[in-house]
């Protein structure tokens, strides 16, 4: 190695990190120690997961439960009303006969129940963090890069302290895919709220709004397009996320794919994976043509 | 004719106001610490330098005025000149670094943000220039806009709104929203939402200067219109001296936040404080603007009243019109605002006033 390094002496050559013992005893240290923490407060956690467990699991069982037809005319009637559109309707129509005509219907519906709900948690949690966020420059300077390491942290490294303290099991899979479903959310509502005509908010002050008079009246609805493009991201990167869940323990399309994976199974690796792209494309089509459809003021009419 | 002086004429007979809204004062400077530099500008430092040395920028300096209760008072001034600043003061939208705003004795700038919130949903009521309306809701419900935030049940707001709807001409059109509208039309809407809220001050921050040469002409008409019935204390903003000619009882002419020049229309024309008031004034179509009440003259002795009278409000033009089809008379009897014979003009007079003295 002497010749790489210009025949420098070894504190120059190598960089000076610290040494193994002290790294294997700062590992420990920090691995025990957050071990401990979770183990002490176990009973609490599990409490406070209940509810989630509890909505996650009446879901699946509603969407696995429920004869096929019926969902099938559920799904149809929900796109159908979002989109008025005769076009997606019947694409999802095809696309779900299709997942189900390749045996992937149950896997399929224990999907949806899990982006249904974290898409729910997401917006639920990212619509006040985004409001927050769009009213104090100082809580969005707390609140981006925080937001920046949940979207670039690799899912694979959040999922190790999600599953020492929740253990596996659907519920951790729920928070993963929440915690990189969120962001979208927040960020789209933040810019939405910005974004919105300094003069129109000037308007709204000036006829003496209160600020939750404001949020309701103005800022909200004159957000509502990039607010529906939050949603529609949110509900993509749920999609996105269940491989990687249903290395956790989530069921459905994820875990065939996973399995696809580890046993290099070709023909199902593909076939679940166009069943999540067939749901993807479903569902962005279907929540688009919602967030224009709201929109509809917006639109010139010939006199 | 006898021979008298062309220069000595009657002072007009001005109406008397009451102050509706009173500015002392007025200093604003815009940046991190604008109180630190109040009193350095207060003794005469400079804009440049107060940018150059301590990078504030001053908005306004030692404004102080009075805007007529029940009148349209127009700021004028270039952009930059600090009119929109200014108008923003008086509903407290821009605080004051010094100053008062005083209206119906209370100042503005020192009200509770619960008292300005009570102060700008029941007092004022403020059109946009560039409309500023809710794009999702209709012209209907963007009337109702300053009820609904003063909890005004439907019911009653929108029979409101729909009066002044008509009012400004905008009848069939309640249900339509305001992307489907043009600019004038957006702007009557703007209108119908100010007046609907009823209050007695309203603020119009270049309200017709996105608008259409003829839309504009219009859309004054339409508020001269309704000013005649709701006498309002309007304060109006433009860059435009023509339309504040027209709308304006009071000008006050701003030029880079400090009062150029204020009085009524006819004394700026007539009377240009300084060379920058002069430079617009040059423009300015006096026939329309100068009234007889400004340059009659006083009977000369010994003379009867000439038989045409014509009221002291007549503009020369109007007056013009009316000398050329009277009967043989070249002469005219102004009469004050009461309806008593005050002086006399001649054609000749008119003509002159109709000149521009440059």
């Amino acid at each position: 190695m002497a010749s790489s390094c210009w025949g420098l002496s070894e504190s120059l050559c190598d960089f000076p990190s610290l040494s193994n013992k002290s790294l294997r005893l700062m590992r420990k240290t920090i691995d025990d120690g957050f071990r401990d923490l979770v183990r002490q407060f176990s009973d609490q956690i599990d409490a406070a997961t209940r509810p989630l467990q509890w909505f996650l699991n009446t879901l699946e069982t509603l969407f696995t439960g429920t004869p096929w037809f019926v969902m099938l005319v559920l799904i149809l009637a929900a796109v159908w009303f979002a989109s008025r559109s005769v076009k997606i309707a019947v694409g999802t129509g095809a696309a779900l006969l299709a997942i189900g005509f390749f045996g992937l219907w149950e896997d399929t519906m224990t999907t949806l129940a899990m982006v249904t709900v974290a898409t729910l948690i997401s917006i639920v949690l990212g619509l006040p963090i985004g409001i927050l966020a769009a009213r104090s420059d100082r809580a969005q300077r707390v609140i981006m890069p925080v937001l920046d390491v949940m979207q670039t942290l690799p899912s694979f490294v959040y999922l190790i302290p999600v599953v020492v303290i929740f253990g596996i099991g659907k519920v951790p899979g729920l928070i993963a895919v929440v915690i990189y479903a969120t962001p979208p959310m927040i960020r789209l509502t933040n810019l939405g709220i910005r974004l919105v005509d300094k003069e129109v908010i000037e308007a709204a002050d000036a006829f003496g709004s209160s600020p939750r008079q404001k949020l309701w009246n103005v800022q909200l609805p004159l957000a509502l397009p990039t607010l529906m493009t939050g949603v529609n991201q949110t509900i993509m990167m749920s999609l996105a996320m269940v491989v990687v869940a249903s290395m956790v323990g989530v069921g459905g399309l994820g875990k065939n794919v996973l399995q696809a994976i580890n046993n290099q199974f070709f023909t199902m690796g593909f076939l679940n994976g166009f069943a999540l792209v067939a749901i993807a494309i479903a569902f962005d089509r279907a929540s688009q043509a919602f967030g224009k459809r709201l929109q509809k003021h917006a639109e010139v009419l010939d006199d | 004719m006898t021979e008298t002086d062309l220069t000595q004429t009657l002072s007009p007979d001005e109406e008397e106001t009451v102050p509706g809204i009173s500015i002392r004062n007025l200093y604003k400077i815009f940046g991190p610490h604008p109180e630190r530099y109040v009193s350095a500008v207060r003794e005469g430092m400079t804009k440049t330098e107060l940018n150059r040395k301590h990078h504030h920028s001053l908005g306004l300096r030692d404004i102080t005025t009075d805007l007529p209760a029940g009148k349209i008072s127009v700021i004028m001034g270039l952009s930059g000149s600090g009119k929109s600043t200014l108008l923003r003061h008086i509903n407290g939208l821009i605080a004051p670094t010094a100053g008062e705003v005083l209206i119906d004795g209370e100042d503005v700038a020192k009200m509770s943000p619960e008292a300005l919130r009570a102060f700008r949903r029941h007092k004022t009521a403020m059109v946009f220039q560039n409309f500023a309306l809710l794009p999702h809701r209709t012209v209907l419900e963007n009337a109702v806009y300053g009820l609904d935030i003063q909890g005004e049940p439907r019911a009653s707001s929108t029979e409101k709104a729909q009066c002044w709807i008509e009012r400004v001409g905008l009848k069939g059109y309640e249900n339509r929203y305001p992307a489907q509208l043009s600019g004038g039309m957006q702007q009557r809407v703007g209108l119908a939402r100010a007046l609907t809220n009823d209050a007695p001050i309203l603020l119009m921050d270049e309200a017709f200067s996105a608008l259409d040469p003829l839309i504009r002409m219009d859309m004054q008409t339409v508020l001269l219109d309704i000013q005649k019935e709701v006498s309002k204390t309007i304060v109006f903003i433009t860059h435009d001296l023509d339309e504040a000619l027209r709308l304006g009882d009071k000008i006050v002419i701003l030029r880079a936040g400090e009062i150029s020049q204020q009085g009524l229309g006819e004394e700026i024309v007539l009377h240009p404080a300084n060379d920058y008031v002069r430079a617009f004034v040059k423009e300015v179509n006096r026939g329309r603007v100068v009234r007889l009440r400004s340059i009659a003259r006083p009977k000369p002795s010994g003379e009867d009243w000439p038989g045409l009278q014509l009221p002291g409000a007549t503009t020369l033009e109007g007056a013009a019109h009316q000398l050329l089809d009277a009967p043989g008379g070249s002469m005219a009897t102004v009469l004050a605002r009461n309806g008593s014979a005050r002086g006399v003009v001649s054609m000749d007079d008119v003509m002159r006033g109709m000149l521009s003295q440059s």
